[in-house]
């Protein structure tokens, strides 16, 4: 029975890292490319969130919600590059991160103007709605499997876009040296404005999936942000691999932590203590866990630049 | 050096007109103001705090609300033991809670101050956009830390019912209250006027702008550096401690990192790096959120959109505007 409900366990783990993944790759693309830090990158999250619980209740196909999702977010991000970021990326990071932090603010309001204070709900899709049997009889909601899934393509699809495609190459020369590849005739602004877009998309897909097993609510993308923050200082910033390694890291550790350390702590003492002094400490691991990634190794487990 | 002058005299033109705002206030027998303008010396102080780590320091710290909360819980969890009558500590010798402000100040800076050391010892090790996403992080940290620990109130925060004491100063009285933070907040202005003129402030300022040259002269960068955010960080705890007293009222809000942005809002609104650019700031933050926030509850849209104008186009805040360029950027 534990260990059904330990493997478990491991998987929401997975899961949540997965997502966060989404979330992270474009924020480490941007800072890698760009050298931008995006505080706005949780308004994207959000408003992919509610593109796809709009569409779909609207329509009644999740599907369609989560294309809107995609493109919803990809739009957002290309005007907001356009109108704003573009403007920040010779500003040293102060101006960079109350700028972004001001966007926050106008997207939090502006979707609160338009949507209202309530949250909105998206319902799982039917046919990934139940359990699946997973080898070994153990039961898992099909939709969480499904995004386990997902998120393995997603990240499979990242790394052939940046391997293997012209733009991935272009990416790539980005990161290494921006002089030249204007040089080579690159249209350096067209390239920026593509990556900050992507790295939206990846944003407000992450936010339509898990807006099914959330509510979609204002500032439902803030502890994301700082969740992905988190996972690219640990990864490495700017580094596709650190994000997706420290992703999974962040996941497992944050819900193996809440999982374990209260039943832990009733091992030496009373029931209510050991869930507070558990809890209170599981809330704290993943920093923690960042604060020793720091002390080994300053610029995280992958360093992107050398 | 008339640019200097300019300066010097716009701020103290800021500091007077601060100090007689209240008693016009209660004049015109509109005590609500004096509350708003006892508002902006708290948060002007939680700014000065702010500044000397990120205007003097070059220190982006996005994370002085866990200053500013440990400031505020400081004071609330000791004023709550002595209300209650619950000793804060039985095992080792019996420590009790107070309600003296004198004591819970002291208990805000060291607390404030060893929360920052810790933080700092971590977080100093890194410079540029890690230093600011791991002051974010650690902040957070100790935001969920007090969400999840429920023995001070969790989620719900905590209340103080009565106005901790002064000697000698009746605290529920709005005025006098008002004067005990003016009273601080000229003195924090006075120790960053005083730092920034020392040997350590030139340390300081050289650590921003060149580490290496500053290494050969024999001077640690980091040991100034830790040591700058560690004072920073007292200030802005001490800011914090006066918030719960205000409010009467502490919870994990303080703590968010909402608080940290407006924080830093204060320090660039005013002009980053100028000696009375938080108090300007703060000002104006909060004659913002009354002006508008009493035309449309979501005024905050609109501050987004004047923070980002003032980001992108009026760099310097409005000191910079008045007072023109300082002599280094």
């Amino acid at each position: 029975m534990t260990s059904v409900l330990f493997i478990e366990q491991l998987l929401n783990g997975l899961q949540f890292g997965v997502m966060l993944f989404l979330m992270a790759a474009g924020l480490t693309l941007v800072f890698g490319v760009m050298g931008l830090i995006n505080l706005a990158h949780g308004a994207l999250y959000m408003v992919g969130a509610y593109a796809c619980a709009t569409v779909a209740n609207y329509t009644g196909s999740f599907w369609l919600g989560l294309v809107a999702s995609l493109v919803a977010a990809a739009v957002a991000g290309a005007v907001v590059e356009i109108l704003v970021i573009r403007r920040l990326y010779k500003r040293d990071h102060l101006d960079q991160v109350l700028a972004t932090f001001a966007l926050i603010l106008i997207f939090s309001e502006g979707t609160r103007w338009l949507f209202g204070s309530f949250p909105l709900f998206l319902n799982v899709p039917d046919i990934l709605s139940g359990p699946i049997e997973l080898p070994g009889g153990l039961l898992y909601p099909l939709y969480r499997f499904a995004l386990i899934i997902i998120g393995c393509l997603v990240a499979i699809g990242l790394y052939l876009l940046i391997a293997k495609t012209r733009l991935g190459i272009r990416i790539r020369a980005g990161e290494s040296d921006r002089e030249m590849i204007a040089a080579l005739g690159v249209d350096i602004r067209l390239l920026y404005t593509i990556v900050f877009a992507l790295g939206a998309a990846l944003a407000g897909f992450a936010g339509g999936l898990v807006g099914a097993l959330q509510s979609v609510q204002v500032g439902m993308g803030e502890p994301v942000l700082i969740l992905a923050f988190v996972v690219i200082v640990i990864g490495g910033i700017g580094s596709i691999k650190g994000a997706l390694i420290g992703a999974i890291l962040v996941g497992m550790v944050d819900t193996m932590g809440r999982f374990l350390l209260p039943s832990f702590f009733q091992l030496f003492m009373n029931n209510s203590d050991a869930t507070s002094v558990g809890s209170a400490l599981a809330s704290m691991s993943i920093y923690i866990l960042m604060a020793l990634v720091l002390v080994v190794k300053p610029k995280g487990l992958f360093p992107a630049h050398g | 050096m008339d640019k200097f002058d300019r300066e010097k005299a716009l701020n103290v033109l800021i500091a007077l007109s601060l100090l007689i705002i209240p008693f016009i206030a209660i004049e015109m027998d509109e005590p609500f103001y004096v509350t708003l303008a006892t508002r902006v010396v708290v948060f002007a102080i939680a700014g000065v705090g702010l500044n000397l780590a990120l205007g003097l320091g070059g220190l982006i710290s996005f994370g002085h609300a866990a200053f500013f909360g440990i400031g505020g819980y400081a004071a609330g969890i000791l004023a709550s033991h002595a209300l209650n009558y619950e000793p804060l500590m039985t095992s080792l010798f019996e420590l009790n809670g107070t309600t003296e402000m004198l004591i819970i100040w002291g208990v805000a800076v060291v607390a404030s101050g060893l929360a920052a050391l810790i933080i700092g010892l971590f977080s100093l090790r890194t410079s540029g956009v890690y230093f600011i996403m791991i002051t974010l992080a650690f902040g957070q940290m100790i935001y969920y830390f007090a969400i999840s620990w429920p023995a001070y109130g969790g989620e719900d925060g905590l209340s103080i019912y009565v106005r901790n004491k002064f000697p000698g100063v009746n605290t529920l009285d709005p005025i006098n209250f008002f004067l005990i933070c003016f009273t601080l907040l000229m003195l924090s202005i006075l120790l960053i006027s005083v730092l920034k003129n020392s040997r350590f402030g030139a340390a300081l300022q050289a650590a921003r702008q060149n580490d290496e040259r500053l290494s050969t002269v024999g001077i640690h960068p980091f040991k100034i550096r830790l040591t700058t955010f560690v004072v920073s960080a007292m200030i802005t705890g001490l800011a914090g401690a006066l918030y719960a007293d205000l409010n009467r009222f502490v919870s994990p809000s303080m703590l968010s990192w909402h608080t940290s942005g407006e924080i830093m809002v204060f320090v660039i609104l005013g002009g980053v790096g100028r000696l009375f650019g938080p108090v300007v700031g703060a000002a104006l933050f909060i004659l913002f959120e009354s002006i508008f926030g009493g035309l449309t509850e979501h005024w905050m849209l609109f501050l987004g959109l004047v923070l980002l104008a003032v980001v992108l186009f009026a760099r310097g805040g409005l000191i910079g505007v008045i007072a023109g360029k300082t002599r280094h950027g």
